[in-house]
C-alpha cells in the first residue's frame, strides 16, 4: 500500500506511509502546545517497538512530550537532524521535523485529517 | 478553545489575541503563555526588553493613619519603616510561621500602602489584611478589578518608556531608583511606576487604570519597537525567574513552608518592637531537619521538572533496595528548565540538610534515569551591573 494521505493518532502523532515505511512525527498543534523544543530523545536504528508504548521524549522549557509508536515494527531511521537542533520540530514539525521511520507489519486504525481537526477542537 | 465563563479575561485580552498569543489558564484568568516563541522571548528581556501583562495580579490598598501600624501587624516586616515611594518585599505568615502570600508592598504616602499579591491568593491576602486591620486605623480596599498591571523588563526597558511621550512620570526614570516607585500621568489618567520586576533584569512595573491599559499597552510596544521589545508571556516569565533564584508562591512557598526554609528568613524581621502574625513560630523557627530551598546545576539537557525525586546516591532504587532496603529521596525538584540563558539544566529542590551545602553533588530522578546535578547558591543568573 502506498498514500501519501497523512493520517494522525489521538496522541498527537503525524503518520505517512510508503509501503510498509511509517514516517512518524507529532502535530502542528502539539508542538504549539509544547512551547520551544529543546531536546528529543529517540529510539536507536534497529531498535524494535510496539505499538502504544512510549519510544521517545520531546521536551520544550516548559513540559515533557512523550512520542508513542503509534504502530508494531523496527525502527529505520531517525531524524539525527532534529536531535541536534530540536526548534525544528516546531518550525516544520509536519516536514523536516519528522522523528522516526518505522517498518511496521500492520497499520491500526488511524483518525484522516477531519477526524483529528475534530479531536483538538474539543 | 474558547474561554468558559469562569475564566477570566485581562483587561488587555484583545491585543493579545490580535497578536496572536497562546493562552494558559492561571488562577483562573486566561494569560498569554506565549506570543511566538518562549526562548525569543525570554532572551529578548535578557538582552533588550519584553512587555509583560501581569493584570491578573491583585493589587490591595491599606489606608488610613493606622494603615503602617496595621501592615507592621499583618506582615514578616517593618513596613512602617518605608519612605514615601519605597517598595519592599515581605510576607503575608500564617500563625503557625508558614506563608499565606508573598507581596511586595509600595508606600505611596504617609497613611496609603499598595500591597501587590499574587492572582492565586487574591482572596486569602484581602482576607488576612482584612482581619488583620481590623484593630488599627485602616481600610483594606481590593482594587484589583480596577487596575492593569504592565510590566517592561530588561536592559531596554528605561530608554523605551522614557520614549513613550504621553507618559509624564513625576520622578524622571533615570532617578527612579531600584524598588521605588512614582506617581505618574498617562492620558489624564493616574499612573504608578515602579522600578521592580520578577525576571532578574532592570525593569518598571506599571499600575494603570484598566480603561487606558490597552492605549499604554500600545503605546509602549510602539515606542519600542526599534529598540527589540516584544511581548513575552508566562512561560518566559518562569523561566526568567527561575534563573534569577527568585521564588513563585505554589512551587517554592506554601502554608507548610518557613521563610527560613526558602531562604526567606531575612525577609522575616524578628527585630521589629511590635507582635506580628507569625512571629512566635518564627522565632522558633523550622526543625533542624526541615528540608532548605537550593539550586541544582547540571550537564547535559535534560531537565529536572517540579515533583521529581532528588536523592543522596546515583545508584538505582533496585540496587539501593538489595542492599539495604527502600531509601527515601533526599529532596524534590520544586521548578525546573533546560536555562535559555546558561545553556544547562537548573532546578531549585528542597532537599535535607545533610545534602544541602554548596558542591554536594546529588541525583534527581528524571523519570527513570538519576541525573547527577551539583548543589550551588542561588540566583544561578545575576545581570552585569
Amino acid at each position: 500500500m502506498t498514500t501519501n494521505e497523512r493520517k494522525y493518532t489521538p496522541d498527537h502523532e503525524w503518520i505517512t506511509v510508503d509501503g510498509d515505511i511509517a514516517t512518524i512525527g507529532i502535530t502542528a498543534y502539539a508542538a504549539d502546545r509544547l512551547g520551544d523544543v529543546v531536546f528529543i530523545e529517540l529510539p536507536e536504528a534497529g531498535a524494535d517497538v510496539a505499538g502504544g508504548t512510549v519510544v521517545g521524549e520531546i521536551e520544550s522549557t516548559k513540559s515533557v512530550g512523550e512520542l508513542f509508536a503509534p504502530v508494531d515494527g523496527t525502527v529505520i531511521e531517525v531524524n539525527t537532524a532534529a536531535i541536534d537542533e530540536p526548534a525544528i520540530v516546531n518550525r516544520d514539525p509536519l516536514g523536516d521535523g519528522w522523528l522516526i521511520r518505522v517498518r511496521f507489519t500492520a497499520l491500526p486504525d488511524l483518525l484522516d485529517a477531519d477526524q483529528y481537526a475534530a479531536l483538538v477542537s474539543r | 478553545m474558547s474561554a468558559s465563563a469562569s475564566e477570566r479575561l485581562s483587561p488587555l485580552h484583545a491585543v493579545h489575541v490580535a497578536a496572536g498569543a497562546s493562552f494558559t489558564d492561571f488562577a483562573g484568568w486566561q494569560m498569554p503563555v506565549r506570543y511566538t516563541s518562549d526562548l525569543a522571548e525570554h532572551h529578548a528581556v535578557r538582552t533588550a526588553a519584553g512587555i509583560f501583562d501581569l493584570s491578573h495580579m491583585a493589587e490591595i490598598a491599606v489606608r488610613g493613619t493606622g494603615a503602617a501600624a496595621a501592615l507592621d501587624y499583618a506582615l514578616a516586616g517593618r513596613l512602617s519603616a518605608l519612605a514615601i515611594g519605597q517598595a519592599k518585599y515581605s510576607l503575608l505568615l500564617t500563625p503557625d510561621g508558614g506563608i499565606v502570600d508573598d507581596v511586595v508592598v509600595y508606600r505611596l504616602a504617609d497613611d496609603d500602602f499598595l500591597v501587590v499579591a499574587n492572582a492565586s491568593n487574591r482572596g486569602a491576602a484581602v482576607q488576612e489584611l482584612t482581619d488583620r486591620a481590623v484593630a488599627f486605623d485602616a481600610r483594606v480596599v481590593d482594587e484589583s478589578d480596577a487596575t492593569a498591571l504592565i510590566a517592561v523588563q530588561g536592559p531596554g526597558s528605561r530608554g523605551i518608556l522614557d520614549r513613550v511621550t504621553a507618559l509624564d512620570a513625576g520622578t524622571p526614570l533615570a532617578e527612579l531608583r531600584y524598588y521605588r516607585v512614582t506617581s505618574a500621568r498617562f492620558a489624564d489618567r493616574p499612573v504608578l511606576i515602579a522600578r521592580t520586576g520578577y525576571t532578574g533584569e532592570d525593569g518598571f512595573e506599571l499600575y494603570v487604570p484598566v480603561d487606558v491599559a490597552e492605549s499604554l499597552w500600545t503605546a509602549i510596544v510602539q515606542a519600542g519597537a526599534g529598540s527589540g521589545l516584544v511581548p513575552a508571556g508566562l512561560a518566559s516569565r518562569d523561566t526568567l525567574r527561575l534563573e534569577a533564584g527568585m521564588p513563585l508562591y505554589g512551587s517554592e512557598l506554601g502554608r507548610d513552608i518557613f521563610p527560613a526554609q526558602a531562604g526567606l528568613g531575612r525577609v522575616v524581621n524578628l527585630a521589629k518592637d511590635t507582635d506580628f502574625v507569625g512571629r512566635h513560630a518564627s522565632e522558633n523557627g523550622p526543625d533542624a531537619v526541615a528540608r532548605v530551598l537550593v539550586g541544582l546545576a547540571s550537564e547535559g539537557r535534560r531537565a529536572g521538572r517540579a515533583g521529581y525525586p532528588v536523592y543522596a546516591s546515583g545508584d538505582t532504587e533496585a540496587v539501593m533496595e538489595a542492599l539495604e532496603g527502600a531509601v527515601d529521596p533526599a529532596g524534590i525538584v520544586t521548578s525546573g528548565a533546560l536555562s535559555p540563558t546558561l545553556g544547562h539544566p537548573i532546578a531549585m529542590a528542597y532537599v535535607d540538610p545533610a545534602v544541602a551545602r554548596p558542591g554536594t553533588t546529588v541525583y534527581i530522578d528524571v523519570r527513570g534515569t538519576r541525573i547527577p546535578a551539583t548543589v550551588v547558591p542561588l540566583p544561578f543568573y545575576t545581570r552585569a551591573s
